[in-house]
């Protein structure tokens, strides 16, 4: 059975992880915030482990046709 | 349609000379209240409902200039309702629920506050400050016990252990007050914390916002809408919100440069606003401002014989509307202790209480209302990128949403661990823990749960009433039984089953809850709650 991506509210806290989230990268250059993004979504993507779900995390973050990320 | 500036006209209340203005020897009294403003007022009422008499200074003789605080949450205005004043501002405000939120061109998300059936108050209602002000002084003047005095400014104080000076600048010569326990609710620029030479530090914040009230009749519904990067103000932050009287209120972020006398002038806001609202829209300007804000408290409260609250001893961001609110639960947890104290019925060391149950919620205030402000104002590129894409996840993917931060609007701060509570000793399924303010539920005579509770010490009894436990006196503090059915709303609510006992305090926050009703450990819980008990 394949598994599905969850894409409800799972965190316990959203306001203490997203703090802590800016805060990790905090003062660091545009650079080697670039590259920690790069780091975490490789570890997110190891604990999540399972290729189906991933797939399906790949096509969610891709922005739907006509929608560009930010304004 | 040609815009006119429609200044309202303030009420204005007389300056009246006190006998202790030409005392003799400088009069002593036991509260005196610096600041007549929504905190300082309310206190003064709270503690004339308790039978404490104060003195009201204030060094204006008007209410708020502009609609400023203008969004109240439901515990504020149970708070009110206890003193007697929520119903003309229920009647004369703004019920609203719903929240829109929209990224560029598009809505991204909604939400409804959802606020539960079977409660007295709303969620929240919106009510300009001035209207709210003057409603407040109306209660004020009502009451006996309350000696208002405008046009009376504090510029000097001095204290011992014993007692408080104050001196105060009048329209006539000046004068000296003396008294037992001052109140500082004199605002963010507070003059005594000034003449104290406190610290008041924290977040200073850069951006400038230009705050604008219009008066117009369009069909708008009654909701909070909030914009990021609008088409209309590119880059920035802007909000509508309605209050009484076809007034709305419109905020916009202008950045860190912009000229705040050029941005309001007329011929710049007019344009600016028919970009937001459309060209076909017709209104007036009643007011506006620009505004920046700091994030700041004072380290202690509590400063020998006097007590800060409200802005005076914490400032936080508008986003969230947590500085009316706060102020106003300041005034409820301090005045029913300053009551027992002042009729020597607890120990002094009550009051230091005060400072620790809200302490904590100038924390989480503060807390909050930093995080609402980094997320609509990102301050480094990376945080904008994070904020960009949550807004654009959150218009497709449910669990984005609750990482959207326009403002967590204010929620009752529970007073968890305070040295008040008696913590729990039996397991409950649900309802207010110890700390945690009581809720509110509708009683089978038609009246309601909190307006039972009052403004005293209660055990909420589940059973019939002939079970009841008897009304007690405990150290001469007495407390009241409000006996409600365990098959009841509330009992649901309490997870009150048959037997079940909650003591509440004056202000209506938990001490205690027991599985059954033990006179010995209601007694204990009491006096812990008043400060007797280790």
């Amino acid at each position: 059975m394949t598994e599905n991506l969850n894409l409800d509210p799972n965190l316990d806290r959203p306001d203490d992880f997203y703090e802590a989230l800016l805060n990790t990268h905090y003062g660091l250059s545009e650079d080697k915030s670039r590259d920690l993004n790069a780091r975490l979504i490789l570890i997110l993507a190891n604990h999540i482990g399972d290729m189906d779900v991933l797939k399906q995390a790949l096509n969610a973050a891709v922005p739907p046709p006509g929608e560009s990320s930010g304004a | 349609m040609e815009t006119r500036l429609r200044p309202r006209q303030n009420p204005t209340f007389d300056y009246v000379r006190s006998p202790d203005q030409s005392a003799a020897a400088s009069a002593h009294h036991l509260v005196v209240i610096v600041g007549a403003g929504p905190v300082g007022l309310s206190m003064a009422i709270d503690l004339a409902q308790h039978g404490v008499r104060s003195v009201v200074l204030d060094d204006d003789d008007t209410v708020s200039v502009g609609s400023r605080a203008i969004c109240y949450a439901k515990r504020t205005l149970e708070i009110w309702n206890r003193l007697g004043v929520a119903a003309p501002m229920v009647d004369k405000g703004v019920t609203w629920k719903v929240g829109r939120v929209r990224f560029g061109e598009r809505l991204v998300y909604s939400f409804d506050l959802l606020p539960e059936e079977g409660h007295r108050m709303p969620a929240f209602v919106n009510l300009q400050q001035y209207h709210m002000e003057e409603m407040l002084v109306a209660r004020a003047t009502e009451l006996d016990g309350i000696d208002l005095r405008w046009k009376n400014a504090v510029t000097g104080f001095d204290q011992t252990p014993d007692r408080a000076a104050l001196t105060i600048d009048t329209p006539d010569e000046p004068y000296t007050l003396l008294a037992d326990t001052v109140i500082a609710a004199d605002g963010a620029r507070s003059s005594l914390r000034a003449l104290m030479g406190l610290d008041f530090e924290g977040r200073v914040f850069y951006d400038q916002f230009l705050i604008c009230d219009i008066i117009m009749t369009a069909d708008f519904p009654s909701e909070r809408w909030f914009w990021f990067d609008p088409p209309f103000n590119r880059g920035q932050s802007a909000l509508l919100h309605k209050q009484a009287d076809n007034v709305w209120r419109l905020d916009f972020q202008i950045g860190r440069e912009a000229d705040p006398e050029l941005e309001t002038r007329t011929d710049r806001l007019v344009p600016r606003i028919r970009a937001m609202l459309g060209d076909d829209v017709a209104f007036d300007i009643e007011w506006a401002s620009v505004y920046t804000f700091k994030c700041r408290r004072l380290d202690q409260f509590r400063h020998g014989r006097v007590l800060f609250m409200g802005d005076a001893a914490h400032q936080v961001s508008p986003f969230g509307a947590r500085g009316a609110n706060s102020g106003v639960q300041d005034a409820d947890n301090l005045a029913w202790k300053l009551a027992l104290v002042t009729k020597d019925l607890a120990p002094d060391g009550l009051l230091d209480s005060y400072d620790d149950e809200r302490g904590r919620a100038a924390h989480e205030n503060l807390m909050n209302s930093t995080r609402s402000t980094d997320f609509i104002t990102p301050k480094s590129p990376i945080s904008r990128l994070f904020r960009d894409a949550v807004l654009d996840l959150a218009e497709h993917y449910p669990f984005a949403r609750p990482l959207v931060n326009s403002g967590r609007l204010s929620l009752p701060t529970r007073y968890d661990g305070s040295p008040l509570n008696t913590p729990d000793a039996h397991v409950f399924a649900c309802g207010p823990a110890p700390g945690a303010p009581a809720i509110d539920a509708p009683l089978a005579n038609g009246t309601w749960l909190l307006e039972q509770l009052g403004g005293q010490f209660v055990v909420l009894y589940f059973g019939s009433s002939d079970q009841a436990p008897p009304v007690m006196v405990v150290s001469r503090v007495p407390v009241s039984i409000v006996a409600v059915d365990p098959e009841s709303q509330t009992a649901a609510r309490y997870d009150g089953q048959p037997g079940t006992a909650y003591l509440i305090r004056p202000d209506q926050h938990i001490a205690g809850r027991w599985r059954a009703f033990d006179i010995k450990k209601v007694e204990t819980a009491v006096g812990r709650a008043i400060g007797l008990e280790p």
